[in-house]
């Protein structure tokens, strides 16, 4: 029991690190330390840093937190499974 | 219809919608008074979040602040920070608290550090975030009625207080959930219409999001490369690379907004009031996606409202406008004193400029640009009504929110839990409202008579939050092992380290005489400003907590039981 526990919260972890890691790298290095690089690129007129720091890092975010909520939903459901 | 009586009609309605919410949802138990009775929709919640947490600031202030104060680029502090902290809340905070099943933020802070005294400082910390917080959204009710319903500033603010406490002290949490659901709709409106007309006005594309990176319409060039370069002949910074102040400061400032965000007691206490663990989770999603709306939308408005007034002011390259033949919109607001023209060089012109020697523009503040948005892109006038409604509903819901997560903290934290732990629930929800009633009338009264630090609270706010609240709740999930006397002195060490930068840059409490350091920014710790200080107090806090944490005993085993519960699966 507290084994499996055990198990579902290091998948919950690690699920948590990968996700966290992409809200990391995407806005504030995209968006702010290498902003200037990302200018350098364009997405129609928008300059790409700029668009990460303004626009895409917020759409980022909303998809982030479905997948997280989908993936822990699957999770809660096999746990739920193997213990009944 | 005149833009008075028209003001008067739709503020009119969309109240009189509030109050037949309040009156429909009143809350009977101090279950549905602290968290709604624990069963309301995720998407609801999400949208009641998202008017809970998108106040006055978010309104009226944001888009102000990206396109002026904060150069354009450097704005992104604001969009970045007060939206990614939702994923941190999503992920690390709200399901589990949720899990927990309890009422408040300082009650689980009190049950995981098993002492009285944590939930006292969590308390504290609670009661002063949230205060400062709501002066400002009393005085944003204040300047809306004031500015559109032209009542005094003491009337408007008489009658926004009425209707908060009318709602607020019957329904509690119920009913301050539901009338927040129709505040979001009004306040969303109200932003997004005129964004909309503005960008197929400049870019003929209808969704502001898209027309920020069209080209301008009948020119070939794109609407963000003619801003770069009229703002640039101006002598201002590049709107799309202008930083604010550094790379570093701006990385902080968005690090402490977010962690701020994820710790701000009445964003939390939203999730307390969903089925389950996994609502709370994909609640959290609802929430940043309604959030998203505005957030997304505010960079378009802020963009091309500056395009707008500085192609207003200066119609061709070098050849300032006559202040004789300001527009309409320039007069109006000259008036509220909001926007300052003086003529320097006595040539009967508008010269704006960067830099204080030529400009002659010396007061543009920022909240005119939503306010004003309407009136100078020549909108009807029921869209500058809505403006208007818009503006006092995100001021009011914020207000609500805030005061439910004060009065909770008095009644069921300071009251029920430290000092009389008997009390039936009927007299606590009586304290509950007796509470929501004098928090109601001490903010009112702090927004008519505003401390000298009101102005400078948006820091400490945030920073409290950052640095105290978020890394406490962070560590009593995450690490099992954590102690009272590591959280506590954790806290304590965050708060310290928070405040004693805050104050000795800008004044103990704010007074600026007593800013023994000075505000200028030669002082500043790695050149970082006090409003970014709140995830440096959040480090030191880890820091501290881990350390003290490691030397003494580890928590009970009960404790430890218990952080094995919340983070055990979800039941259903």
């Amino acid at each position: 029991m507290a084994q499996k526990h055990s198990a579902y919260w290091q998948a919950n972890l690690r699920l948590i690190f990968l996700l966290l890691s992409i809200w990391f790298t995407v806005p504030f290095l995209g968006g702010i330390v290498f902003v200037e690089f990302f200018n350098q690129f364009r997405l129609g007129g928008y300059k790409l840093g700029f668009w990460i720091a303004q626009q895409g890092s917020i759409y980022l975010f909303v998809v982030l937190i479905f997948i997280y909520a989908h993936c822990m939903n699957k999770l809660d459901e096999r746990y739920r499974e193997e213990h009944d | 219809m005149e833009l008075r009586e028209l003001s008067w009609l739709v503020v009119g309605l969309t109240f009189a919608t509030y109050i037949g919410i309040a009156i429909w949802a009143r809350a009977a138990s101090t279950k549905e008074f602290y968290v709604a009775g624990g069963h309301v929709n995720p998407i609801a919640n999400g949208m009641a979040t998202a008017a809970d947490w998108m106040s006055a600031a978010s309104f009226i202030s944001m888009a102000g602040l990206i396109g002026f104060s904060y150069q354009g680029y450097g704005g992104s502090v604001f969009l970045l920070g007060w939206t990614g902290g939702y994923v941190l809340l999503a992920m690390c905070l709200a399901p589990y608290l949720r899990k927990y099943g309890k009422y408040t933020v300082p009650e689980f802070i009190g049950d995981r550090y098993y002492s009285n005294a944590a939930r006292v400082v969590a308390v504290i910390c609670l009661l002063v975030a949230s205060i400062t917080y709501v002066i400002g959204q009393m005085k944003g009710i204040g300047v809306a009625f004031s500015r559109f319903l032209e009542m005094s500033f003491e009337q408007g603010l008489a009658v926004g207080m009425l209707v908060v406490f009318f709602y607020a002290v019957l329904g509690g949490m119920k009913g301050i959930t539901y009338t927040q659901i129709a505040q979001y709709v009004v306040l969303i409106t109200a932003y997004t219409i005129p964004a909309i007309f503005i960008s197929i006005t400049l870019t003929g594309n209808p969704v502001p999001q898209l027309g920020l990176g069209s080209t301008l319409v009948g020119e070939n060039t794109y609407l963000l490369d003619k801003l770069d370069q009229v703002v640039t002949d101006l002598g201002f910074q590049e709107y799309t690379s202008g930083h604010r102040l550094s790379t570093l400061n701006m990385f902080f400032y968005t690090m402490s907004l977010m962690i701020g965000t994820a710790g701000l007691p009445h964003v939390i206490i939203r999730f307390f009031t969903v089925p389950s663990v996994k609502d709370a989770r994909i609640s959290a999603g609802w929430a940043l996606v309604f959030i998203a709306i505005l957030y997304t939308t505010a960079p378009a408005i802020a963009g091309m409202a500056r395009l707008n007034l500085i192609t207003t002011l200066e119609p061709a390259a070098g050849q300032p406008l006559a202040y004789a033949e300001r527009p309409q919109w320039f007069k109006n607001w000259e008036k509220t004193g909001l926007l300052e023209h003086y003529d320097k060089n006595g040539d009967g012109l508008i010269q704006y400029h960067a830099g204080d020697d030529k400009n002659e523009m010396i007061k543009v503040d920022n909240d005119i640009l939503v306010l004003a948005n309407p009136e100078i892109a020549k909108l009807p006038n029921w869209v500058i009504a809505l403006v208007a409604a818009g503006g006092l509903a995100a001021a009011l819901s914020t207000a609500a929110g805030l005061l439910l997560a004060i009065s909770s903290a008095i009644s069921h934290d300071l009251l029920k839990g430290v000092f009389r732990p008997g009390i039936s629930e009927r007299a606590e929800l009586n304290a509950g409202r007796l509470a929501m009633g004098a928090t109601v009338l001490l903010s009112g009264y702090l927004g008519l008579n505003p401390p000298d630090f009101a102005a400078g609270t948006v820091a400490l706010a945030f920073g409290l939050a950052a640095s105290s609240i978020f890394p406490a709740l962070m560590l009593g999930i995450f690490y099992k092992r954590m102690n009272t006397a590591g959280a506590v002195s954790g806290m304590l060490a965050g708060l310290g380290v928070t405040l004693l930068y805050v104050f000795q840059h800008k004044g103990i409490l704010f007074i600026a005489d007593t800013a023994f350091l000075g505000s200028m920014s030669p002082n500043w710790f790695f050149g970082i400003e006090p409003n970014a200080f709140g995830a440096v107090g959040a480090l030191a806090n880890f820091a501290v907590a881990v350390t003290v944490c490691k030397m003494t005993v580890e928590p009970p085993l009960a404790i430890q039981q218990l952080v094995d519960d919340i983070r055990a699966p979800a039941r259903s």
